[in-house]
């Protein structure tokens, strides 16, 4: 298990490599790479910064991480996650997980990205081309997303 | 107790980090922020609603009936946007 905060940026292949090597139980490697998003339109970004609470944010991936690795039997995960001054197309996170089979690798790696989203302390603050800074809000959708994890939960309990 | 406000709630509040002592009587963190939200206007209108607020009692996640005490960390915060 493995958690990195940085301001700086990461290399996927090199992160992917250091993960599964020497490793030879392992099956298959999920990774998913979360990207600074513009849609332009009047809402156009300049840059997004994230901000974060130093020592509870990597006490909370940890515990997402670990509970990951409860729930799948996984050989290995991974999370860095970025914070400071990003710009369109810049990468924010990379989550990986690696099983010897696909399938709790794929699952693992969505329900890590899901967690992150709601209980890692994050904060982005946009600087759009027109309308200035702002926070951007939680969604709804994000919790939904994590529901699914609990709705399975449920449905394995019975 | 140390007290940290993160996002909005620290461009509204004007702080970032502080030491703080808290009358007596102040034990969880409902008082604590019905006590804030009695020091001035700014505290008043960035506290305004609890649902929109999120807090953690040492790095925790903290309910409104948490207690908190003088030792602690708190910190008052907006719904997380990571990821």
């Amino acid at each position: 298990m493995v958690v990195k905060v940085q301001g700086e940026d990461f290399d996927v292949g090199k992160e992917l490599a250091a993960l599964t090597e020497g490793n030879w139980a392992i099956g298959g490697m999920t990774s998913f790479v979360g990207l600074v998003r513009d849609l332009g339109g009047a809402d156009a970004l300049k840059a997004m910064t994230l901000e974060h609470y130093p020592g509870m944010t990597e006490k909370m991936l940890r515990e997402i991480e670990a509970e990951a690795n409860e729930r799948w039997p996984l050989e290995a995960s991974l999370i860095v996650h970025r914070y400071g001054r990003l710009e369109p197309g810049d990468q924010i996170v990379l989550v990986a997980t690696a099983s010897a089979h696909r399938q709790a690798a794929f699952d693992s790696c969505a329900f890590l990205i899901d967690w992150l989203k709601t209980k890692a302390p994050f904060w982005k603050l946009e600087e759009t081309r027109n309308i200035g800074a702002r926070w951007v809000e939680a969604k709804q959708s994000d919790d939904q997303a994590v529901d699914r994890w609990k709705r399975q939960d449920r449905a394995a309990a019975e | 107790m140390k007290i940290l406000y993160f996002a909005w709630l620290r461009q509204k509040t004007g702080i970032d980090s502080e030491d703080v002592v808290v009358p007596e009587g102040v034990s969880d963190v409902a008082g604590l922020i019905e006590w804030l939200k009695g020091r001035n206007e700014k505290f008043a209108d960035a506290l305004l609603d609890f649902e929109s607020i999120r807090v953690a009692v040492n790095q925790e996640f903290a309910e409104l009936d948490a207690p908190v005490g003088q030792g602690d960390e708190i910190a008052i915060f907006p719904p997380m946007t990571g990821g």
